[in-house]
């Protein structure tokens, strides 16, 4: 039986379980920090470690968080599966409004016990029917798609039927299947300002390339977007990104995968992606214009010299050569060489450079 | 065009006061809720010193008022009172003080900060300070109004009179400027009066506001702070530039007596071992040491051991009074105090105090609230900027009780409190906002917090106990139950016994009985756990109305006319399950309680416990 109810209620059943034989209820998972997660060469992917933690009722604390994840288990089953329903993170934080000592303080803790169920099912939150908030976020380029939506299938051209914005990733991306396509890459930027400013200057056209707006922190389904773009078409893909130490942490993301969802690494993150830029290399190089590097941007720099994904050569060395720089740049910083610069000669020199064009 | 000659033409000499107007917010003028609260600490600063340099319990009364668009600000004192021909200057000349040459600790030093506020009070209203002041009963009370010259530093004086005036000696300022007011933020005239209160038990200070309301700050003691003496720089820690400077510009002739006259704690023997350290011959002139020589004479220094710094040229507040500053201001349910001993930075002694406050009515959530003070004067400003903060900052708090997330200021319901006392307190800027980073301040500040830390954690490791005790029955009481219930309704199952796990986590001794109906008899099964600590004994009573068979192991029994004792003598190591086992005939209604015999009802669960008497 790997029914996500089943699954679900054998949760509840262990812990009810541990009440009748006397045994203190408890749950062990796997710890999430980023001491915690190592390189799984199966998969190319940072996944979690054998570090495990026991969350039992003998601490307040652990108490209160087993009650709520045992009221999160009766939610699930009972309305989301049973009553086939959905809802997204923010409303089931709401839903708990009513189960007074089982009230979540703030949503962060709501969705940190569906990644732990996540976990222990070895399911993923769409099976609950839960679902976030952000969609996923715009596709550019030369892609014919075929979109499964509540009211029948469309098929999309995502240059040819969409417009400027271009076309959104649905939160469930299963839904989508990709039909044929004209690309030779795939290009993953984090600003709006730069997506904008490619599909401006008709770089999509010129290198066959699939632009894929990541809005930030890239959701889940957008790095199942990529992930797919990656292996079932066999494109590669660049990461674009401002040159700050949040911005390595969106590449992270996209390429090896989060912290808060290693669990999930090998079907969110595309091992083959490579890091296109800003490089505190090029801050030297094309003589961006910068901003100082404030402490906070330090001390996440220096943090990420610790975290096992920066920690090959060329992370450590660009890393360090950042914290020397005490300077960041962002990717829009390159119209200060000419709106056509990033696309006449940024990009083309990188990609060249990246064995991509 | 040759620049430089250009330039040179632009330039002349500009006035301090010009100077500063173009630069008022080095002197805390930046923003307008902040001018007045550095009018008010510039003048309140002012009368603190001037009381107790006359030895007089300060009595001071703060109003602020509305005038029209403007504010005007009111600071009067039972102070000695400023001599009718020093007024103008004293109020409208910067950098005029009697401070700024002596080494000893008083709150102003540079002789700016009055003189800046009626500077400001100028610039933005065109209105003249207007001082009174009395320097005793016999004498008439002189009234001034005046302003500065910004052009040449110099008082302008638009009217004097003696006056009447019905105190028989202090100083009155009035201030007209332009500002805002704010109410009760932790930046404001109020809270930044609250803290001089705290650590100027001896004062007492009244303060109006704008809308009328009043605040007493009463006094906490009757004891003047003992009164500060000068002192000459001490030689541990003094600067190698310094040290050339000394020996360059003293008036000794001989190496031998500018060491003994120059510095404090230096006497004959200390002076003659540094001598023979460095090499130098004792009566050379001071004057005419090379580089080479002074950096020789600046490592003896640095490596013979000298005794501290006297203590009398500072004045700590002391640890009772920032207790009682501490308990007066807060409501809190624990305080903590620490008293360095002196020490120096770059030749200037220094000490630090601190106190801590926990619990009580201050906020659970938040970043501790910091209380910094510089030879008394509350650092209302740059918290972020100030060597008290980065040294707080420094301290692994977590280790004491407190949460620290993601480093920086710990959170919880608590205030600390530092003072720094010093000669010559070192600021980052002309606004002493924030006490710049000397290691060796930071270093102490920092043995403070751990000392206070400690004690800290010994008052919490004690209410933990406490603590721990609460949030059990809260985990039994109320969470257990209900997940209990929850999960037995979600799998459709019958509800668990949770006694065990009660017992458990409580590490309590548990009694559970199972009754089982087997062919009309009624076998009944007594499961004894004892989940605490250490090995137990005690007696336990089966009360029942019908004979029991079957004893297993056997008990005594005692007739009690109707009913039957049955008494079980146990011994039960920590950890250890055992089960006793009986029959009965009959049918019973009803089984009562078991009942347990020499345990502290606390750690019994699921039994009666019969009390020693």
């Amino acid at each position: 039986m790997h029914d996500p109810e089943s699954r679900l209620l054998g949760i509840a059943r262990s812990l009810y379980d541990q009440f009748r034989d006397g045994i203190v209820p408890h749950l062990v998972l796997p710890t999430r920090t980023k001491k915690n997660i190592e390189y799984s060469t199966e998969d190319d992917v940072w996944v979690y470690g054998d570090q495990e933690s026991v969350r039992s009722v003998k601490t307040i604390r652990g108490a209160r968080t087993l009650l709520k994840t045992v009221h999160l288990i009766d939610l699930l089953v009972k309305e989301h599966l049973r009553g086939n329903r959905a809802s997204t993170l923010r409303e089931i934080y709401y839903i708990s409004e009513n189960w007074e000592l089982a009230k979540f303080a703030e949503q962060a803790e709501s969705d940190r016990l569906i990644e732990d169920l996540e976990i222990i099912t070895g399911l993923q939150r769409e099976d609950f029917h839960v679902r976030p908030e952000e969609d996923g976020a715009a596709v550019f380029g030369p892609l014919r798609i075929r979109e499964r939506t509540r009211r029948g299938e469309r098929e999309i051209h995502c240059q040819e039927d969409i417009g400027e914005a271009g076309y959104q990733i649905p939160f469930n991306v299963d839904f989508v299947e990709f039909l044929d396509h004209d690309a030779r890459m795939v290009i993953a930027v984090e600003t709006g300002g730069m997506y904008a400013r490619l599909i401006e200057n008709g770089f999509d056209e010129e290198f066959d390339a699939i632009l894929v707006h990541l809005k930030g922190q890239p959701a889940r389904s957008t790095r199942r977007f990529i992930k797919r773009l990656n292996t079932e078409l066999g494109l590669p893909v660049a990461v674009f990104t401002d040159g700050d130490p949040w911005s390595y942490r969106i590449y992270a993301s996209v390429a090896y995968g989060a912290i808060k969802s290693a669990h999930l690494s090998e079907h969110l993150a595309t091992p083959d992606a490579k890091f296109l830029g800003v490089q505190p290399t090029d801050i030297v190089e094309y003589n961006l214009s910068t901003d100082r590097l404030t402490d906070r941007d330090l001390h996440a720099l220096r943090s990420e010299l610790t975290d096992p994904r920066f920690g090959s050569d060329y992370w450590q060395k660009q890393i360090q050569l950042q914290i020397d720089l005490k300077k960041k740049a962002e990717q829009q910083a390159f119209a200060g060489k000419g709106l056509d610069f990033v696309t006449k000669r940024y990009l083309p020199e990188r990609l060249s450079e990246l064995g991509m064009a | 065009m040759d620049t430089a000659e250009e330039l040179a033409k632009q330039q002349r000499s500009i006035s301090v006061a010009e100077f500063f107007e173009k630069n008022r917010q080095i002197l805390g003028f930046d923003s307008a809720p902040r001018a007045i609260i550095t009018c008010v600490k510039e003048a309140v600063d002012n009368s603190l010193d001037a009381c107790e340099d006359a030895g007089i319990l300060p009595d001071i009364f703060v109003q602020i008022k509305r005038a029209g668009e403007l504010y005007r600000v009111i600071v009067e004192d039972n102070g000695p009172g400023i001599v009718p021909s020093e007024i103008p200057r004293v109020f409208a000349k910067l950098l005029y003080g009697s401070r700024f040459h002596v080494l000893r600790q008083s709150r102003g030093q540079q002789g700016i900060g009055i003189s800046a506020a009626v500077l400001y009070s100028q610039l933005t209203t065109g209105r003249p300070a207007r001082i009174t002041s009395r320097t005793s009963p016999e004498m008439p009370a002189r009234y001034v109004e005046v302003m500065i010259n910004t052009a040449k530093n110099e008082p302008e004086i638009i009217r004097e009179e003696d006056i009447d005036w019905e105190r028989p000696r202090g100083t009155r300022v009035e201030l007209e400027i332009e500002g805002s007011y704010v109410r009760g933020r932790r930046q404001s005239v109020y809270s930044y009066l609250k803290n001089v209160a705290i650590v100027n038990p001896h004062a007492r200070i009244t303060f109006v506001e704008p809308d009328g309301s009043t605040e007493k700050f009463e006094r906490a003691t009757e004891r003047l702070p003992k009164r500060a003496c000068e002192i000459k720089p001490h030689p541990s820690g003094i600067e190698l530039g310094e040290l050339t400077k000394m020996l360059r510009y003293t008036e000794r002739r001989k190496l031998s007596s500018f060491l003994k006259e120059s510095f404090s704690a230096i006497g004959n023997i200390a002076a003659q071992e540094i001598l023979q350290i460095s090499g130098l011959d004792p009566s050379m002139d001071p004057r005419s040491l090379d580089y080479e020589q002074s950096k020789r004479l600046f490592e003896a220094l640095r490596r013979i051991k000298i005794k501290s710094p006297p203590v009398d040229c500072l004045s700590p507040i002391g640890e009772d009074l920032i207790r009682s500053g501490l308990a007066k201001e807060f409501r809190v349910d624990f305080i903590a105090t620490v008293s360095r001993p002196v020490s120096v930075y770059s030749g200037n002694p220094f000490v630090v105090e601190a106190g801590i406050g926990f619990g009580g009515e201050l906020d659970r959530n938040g970043r501790v609230e910091i209380l910094r003070f510089a030879n008394r004067v509350p650092l209302i400003y740059q918290q972020g900027a100030c060597a008290i903060t980065h040294a707080i900052e420094g301290v692994s708090w977590k280790s004491y009780g407190l949460d620290q997330p993601g480093g920086g200021l710990p959170v919880g319901p608590a205030v600390i409190l530092v003072h720094v006392a010093s000669t010559n307190i070192p600021f980052t800027s002309e606004s002493k906002d924030a006490v710049a980073d000397i290691p060796e301040i930071l270093a102490e500040i920092d043995l403070a917090m751990k000392e206070i830390g400690r004690k800290l954690r010994r008052f919490l490791a004690l209410q933990e106990t406490l603590s721990e005790r609460r949030e059990k029955e809260e985990i039994i009481s109320k969470i257990l139950p209900r997940m209990a219930d929850k999960l037995s309704d979600m799998l459709g199952l019958e509800r668990p016994d949770i006694s065990r796990v009660v017992a458990r986590i409580m590490g309590n001794v548990l009694v559970r009985r199972d009754l089982n109906q087997e062919d009309g008899r009624l076998i009944v099964r007594i499961e004894i756990e004892n989940n605490t600590s250490s090995q137990r004994s005690f007696k336990l009573h089966e009360i029942i109305p019908v004979e029991a068979e079957d004893l297993d192991p056997p008990a005594r029994r005692v007739d009690m006319g109707g009913c039957y004792d049955y008494q079980w003598k146990i011994a039960i190591r920590a950890g250890e399950r055992m089960v006793l086992r009986y029959t009965v005939k009959s049918h019973l209604q009803r089984m009562p309680e078991a009942v347990v015999e020499g345990l502290e009802p606390e750690i019994v669960t699921g039994a009666r416990v019969l009390s020693d008497a």
